[in-house]
């Protein structure tokens, strides 16, 4: 049998695509919902880097900050993976899916990129924008919210756009810790008959098709947002 | 007696070894219009952005409405609402409509006041302390609507009510200049403090920007100017302060200062820019 049969096999008459598309759904979900996760924490961080630091309190967040940033940003992904999986949240006495533990891990690796991100963002705009809003009135709080943080995400969206196509790809190592994701999904595949050409190729044309898709998203949310200010 | 509604005391403020303002002293009577000129670099737009803590002072007190807000451990935000600031370069803001640029601090402080009245309510009740309930004398819509018939009142007060639905970056320097001063009138202020506001101009706008705010000096605000439009001030101003060095080296009505200065520096800078 060639091996494009082997693999139509595999992939059809076996069932293989059922397990590559619970793969791919292991992709987005860990992928989105970490830089969800990620787009959350890190602008807090963020914030709490650019804040004014007269009292003690932002003082301490800010060395808080720092030292989360070192680690998540010092450390393989993998890494942190497997100490999360292996080592902290069963010394914690945590049992979580595989799944939930890769999201988390990859939410607060991505906190750490995005929170670079989103600080230089904010120091793109305009300092007279939070003076205006705070000499209205407002809270510092809402002042970021509300005119700060909006504009700043106009000015990161291609960084930001990047950032999620990394974290599309570095699915790819949650297999480490058992999660079946696209690149297991195929593996297996190509484990079943010791045949990887044809897999592999597959495998390369379905992450190239998501960043695709993620590439043109991007394009077209710049496009919305630039008409929104003429 | 005196109607003071700011009050400055000894006001000083470094910046690290800098010394900006080195002692200010000055009462604004309720009403009165202030021009503040002086040399570039002597601490006027400093003196200004300390009357409502934009820059924190480093000591010395500033009295209003009762409070010294130069106390860092007062909550300034609630004493801002009644200062309006209009900044040299406009800050309008970008994200947001014309029409929101001026709705939005009233619309967002009153909702946040609304909100908090129903959160004590809520515990009221939960608590079964009827009597403490506070009847709401208002919903979200009904202060979204006031204060967007405010703000188109305001709109037409300056001749801009077509451009209520644009952004800020489709329009020339003197409409966005207008445009931030009524939206610091949105929060009807009790003064307004205006920050070199016809510098960032270009000529021909200047005009427009120097009406509205002869407008609403007439009408009684009471305002505090850092300007170089020294007809301006003249014309405006109840009393003009000569700034040099981080004080006041020179203080008066416009005739007595401008035709009669009595310091040498004052002499000297009134030389130059007349």
């Amino acid at each position: 049998m060639s091996s494009w049969n082997l693999f139509y096999e595999r992939f059809i008459t076996k069932g293989g695509y059922e397990t590559v598309l619970s793969g791919l759904l292991a992709t987005v979900e860990i992928a989105v919902l970490g830089l969800a996760i990620g787009i959350l924490l890190g602008t807090v961080i963020a914030v709490v880097k650019v804040m004014p630091k007269y009292n003690t309190l932002p003082k301490v967040l800010n060395v808080i900050c720092d030292i989360y940033v070192a680690f998540f940003r010092g450390t393989p992904m993998v890494v942190q993976l497997l100490i999360g999986y292996y080592v902290l949240f069963p010394a914690l006495g945590i049992m979580m899916d595989a799944i939930v533990v890769a999201t988390l891990i990859f939410g607060l690796n991505s906190a750490a990129y995005v929170s670079e991100i989103m600080r230089a963002g904010i120091q793109s705009v305009d300092p007279g924008q939070l003076e205006a809003a705070r000499a209205l009135g407002l809270p510092y709080k809402t002042a970021m919210l509300r005119i700060v943080i909006p504009q700043s995400i106009k000015n990161i969206l291609p960084t930001l756009g990047n950032e999620f196509i990394v974290l599309i790809k570095d699915t790819s190592i949650v297999s480490f810790i058992a999660v079946v994701d696209l690149t297991k999904a195929f593996r297996m595949i190509g484990d079943a008959n010791y045949e990887y050409v044809i897999p592999y190729l597959f495998l390369a044309a379905v992450y190239l098709v998501i960043v695709f898709a993620i590439t043109m998203g991007i394009r077209a949310m710049e496009r919305r947002l630039k008409k929104s200010e003429r | 007696m005196k109607d003071n509604i700011i009050s400055v005391k000894s006001l000083c403020k470094d910046f690290g070894d800098i010394k900006v303002l080195k002692g200010i002293d000055i009462d604004i009577e309720n009403g009165e219009k202030i021009a503040v000129i002086g040399p570039s670099g002597c601490g006027k737009s400093t003196f200004l952005r300390c009357l409502n803590c934009m820059e924190d002072p480093t000591s010395g007190s500033i009295m209003f409405n009762g409070v010294d807000i130069a106390d860092t451990s007062v909550d300034i935000n609630i004493h801002r609402e009644h200062i309006g600031m209009v900044f040299q370069q406009f800050n309008l803001f970008n994200n947001k409509t014309v029409i929101e640029n001026i709705m939005l601090a009233p619309v967002l402080l009153r909702t946040k006041k609304l909100k908090k009245q129903k959160r004590k309510n809520f515990f009221a009740k939960l608590f079964r302390k009827y009597d403490k309930i506070v009847e709401l004398e208002t919903t979200e819509d009904e202060i979204k609507n006031e204060a967007r018939e405010r703000a188109y009142e305001l709109l037409r007060r300056i001749g801009l009510e077509d451009k209520a639905d644009v952004y800020p970056s489709t329009l020339s320097g003197g409409q966005k200049q207008r445009i931030a001063i009524v939206r610091a009138l949105a929060m009807n202020p009790k003064v307004m403090l205006f920050d070199e506001p016809t510098s960032a101009l270009d000529p021909e706008m200047v005009g427009e920007v120097l009406d509205l705010i002869k407008q609403l000096a007439d009408e009684g605000m009471t305002m505090v100017i850092v300007t170089h439009e020294m007809g301006f001030a003249r014309e405006v101003a109840d009393r003009v302060l000569f700034m040099a060095d981080g004080v006041i080296a020179e203080e008066g009505t416009p005739a007595e200062l401008f035709d009669n200065p009595k310091g040498e520096r004052t002499r000297q800078f009134l030389k130059a820019v007349l």
